[in-house]
């Protein structure tokens, strides 16, 4: 990987992981360098939403190794993993419905009570989650509970977040707008986003990785897929059609 | 900044609260009433099966919460109930001095310390339980269901070899027994005793669950137990927290249950235990709430029935139960779950 220096934040190397008796990741290599947003892009069923699950524990892989920060975290308890500064929002979002918005950050701020100018920054990215503070996650349209699912993994600094397909069911507009949030996020923190979109990805994205059958196909520097249509057909050229 | 939109239709949503299922009681109370006939009857039944539904409510509260959070289907619940009931047994024997004497203070302080050794000790057991019996088979639901009924067994066993196998008078202290008579009304005391505990033992869960970090995690935990985790929390350690207050409870429940009976066996917890299951499964895998309300309509039906047609009590239950699974398939209050 050429545009790539110093040690990376996380490491995947020759990862395999197994559902049951499937056989999903494949040998997965994939390296992260602290800062900035890597997207990982890749067809329906390709194993993005696995590797995203492998690397915070919650599918053990059966061979190869996962790194952060220079410590083994393959296999370790997803808690452990948490602890050690990675945020997931997951492609189901995962917003405890019950309980009320400022409930859901409450559990988030893991150390304690959060932060009040953070909570303002927050504010700021999201204005919805202000005025929705007090009502159950339960309520909120599907923009807003992503909106929430981001906060919660932003509630306070972590080293790396993991992003699952945001932009998924999500109306244009707050696309539009959920890039301006994304590129000031990244300035704080390394984002792994996981991403259909193109155009979205290709507007945040510093580094990409493609996957296909479980495997990294290509890694390179996001400039350079996107200012080259022909490698996109041949990596994306499905994916492309489907959502553009 | 860019601030992200909140959204087109950023009027806020109206909070509807599901009032219905805290009707039902009422309903159903009133519905019994003309076939009842006769008030003073109604009321002593009614009284009768608040007093027990806020016992089932207390066995089952614990156990509701235990398969929201990790799935586990505990069927040595009864064991504890059983437990707990014969360590109070013993207790109050030691204190038959307080117990005998015809004074509420000293009746309630003997009482308070066999409760308190009886939840202690249900809630060590419990803790052994989790941690020997239920520990090995996570996520593995046959599994639990016989090695679980197995534990039940083996507790039944041990009861008898401590306690012998006879069956036991649990009496009730001097002071609660017989009945407080307002106007037309006899009012059992001991009742009167067993709806405020329940009455103090949901509202200590409703704020822990709504206004403490731990009680947060649970209600998250019972929804999503994997993004808990997620987060950084130990839904594990929770898990085994929640088991051994629930096994605290069901000692409680114990207790409470065979001074209300006046008598016990090793096989106490078994008549009970068809019933908190009902309740669990009406009032919805996981929810307090939904439990609590259940506990109050199954106790209704239990007594009512027992009152009208005898020989159909339980099978009046079960009729409640799909007739509530009809209406509501995963229950009252259904939890909302990932
Ligand atoms: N829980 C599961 N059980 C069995 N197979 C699964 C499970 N989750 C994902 N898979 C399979 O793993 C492959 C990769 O899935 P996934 O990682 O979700 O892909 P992506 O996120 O790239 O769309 C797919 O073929 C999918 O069917
Ligand atoms: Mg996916």
């Amino acid at each position: 990987m050429a545009e790539m220096t110093g040690t990376p934040l996380l490491s995947l190397a020759g990862v395999h992981t197994h559902i049951g008796q499937y056989h999903i990741l494949q040998g997965v290599d994939l390296d992260l360098p602290a800062g900035g947003m890597t997207v990982l892009l890749g067809r329906n069923g390709a194993g993005k939403t696995t590797t995203l699950r492998t690397i915070m524990g919650l599918w053990k892989p059966s061979r190869g190794t996962v790194t952060f920060d220079g410590r083994p975290i393959g296999g370790q308890p997803t808690p452990d993993i948490a602890q050690a500064g990675i945020a997931y929002v997951p492609e189901t979002m995962a917003v405890f419905a019950d309980l009320t918005v400022a409930e859901n950050m409450v559990l988030a701020a893991r150390s304690g009570p959060m932060d009040p100018a953070r909570l303002e920054w927050i504010f700021g990215l999201f204005p919805a989650l202000k005025k929705f503070w007090q009502f159950p996650a339960g309520v909120l349209s599907g923009g807003q509970k992503q909106m929430l699912a981001i906060a919660r993994a932003i509630a306070e600094p972590r080293r790396l977040i993991l992003i699952d397909e945001p932009t998924k069911g999500i109306a244009p507009a707050i696309i539009e707008a959920m890039i301006g949030a994304f590129a000031e996020l990244k300035r704080e923190t390394t984002i792994l986003l996981v991403e259909q979109n193109f155009r979205f990805a290709a507007s945040l994205g510093d580094h990409v990785a493609v996957m296909d059958d479980g495997r990294i196909v290509h890694r390179g520097a996001m400039a350079d897929l996107a200012g080259d249509e022909a490698l996109q057909q041949r990596l994306l050229g499905l994916s492309l059609d489907a959502h553009q | 900044m860019t601030a992200v939109p909140a959204s087109s239709s950023d009027t806020l949503p109206t909070l509807k609260h599901d009032w219905l299922p805290i009707l039902l009681p009422i309903v159903l109370s009133a519905i019994a009433l003309p076939f009842i006939g006769n008030v003073t009857t109604w009321v002593t039944l009614t009284v009768a099966a608040l007093a027990m539904g806020m016992m089932i409510f207390v066995i089952a509260s614990g156990l509701t919460l235990v398969f929201g959070l990790m799935d586990v289907l505990n069927f040595g619940h009864g064991a504890f109930i059983a437990v707990g009931a014969y360590m109070a047994l013993s207790v109050l024997g030691l204190l038959s001095g307080w117990v005998q004497v015809d004074s509420l203070g000293w009746n309630l302080l003997a009482l308070g310390l066999a409760v308190s050794v009886a939840m202690v000790g249900t809630g060590l057991l419990g803790w052994a339980f989790e941690r020997i019996i239920v520990k090995p088979v996570y996520g593995q639901h046959l599994k639990q269901i016989l090695i679980t009924m197995g534990g039940l067994i083996v507790a039944e066993q041990l009861i008898h070899v401590i306690w012998g196998g006879d069956q036991k008078a649990m009496a009730l202290p001097t002071a609660l027994r017989g009945a407080i008579v307002i106007g037309d009304f006899a009012i059992e005391r001991f009742r009167i005793l067993a709806v405020v505990v329940g009455l103090v033992v949901f509202a200590t869960m409703l704020l822990v669950l709504n206004r403490t970090r731990i009680g947060l995690l649970i209600r998250a935990g019972v929804e999503n137990a994997e993004m808990v985790e997620a987060l950084g929390y130990r839904i594990r350690r929770l898990f085994v927290g929640v088991f051994v207050a629930g096994s605290a409870l069901a000692g409680l429940g114990g207790v409470l249950w065979a001074l209300y009976r006046e008598t016990l066996t090793a096989a106490i917890g078994g008549d009970i235990m068809v019933l908190v299951f009902i309740v669990i499964i009406i009032g919805g895998l996981g929810s307090v709430g939904g439990c609590f309300i259940g506990a109050i309509l199954v106790a209704m039906m239990a007594n009512y029935t027992a009152f009208l047609l005898p020989k159909v009590a339980l099978a009046s239950n079960i009729l409640l139960m799909v007739a509530i699974l009809m209406w509501r398939p995963q229950g009252l209050y259904p939890v909302a779950k990932r």
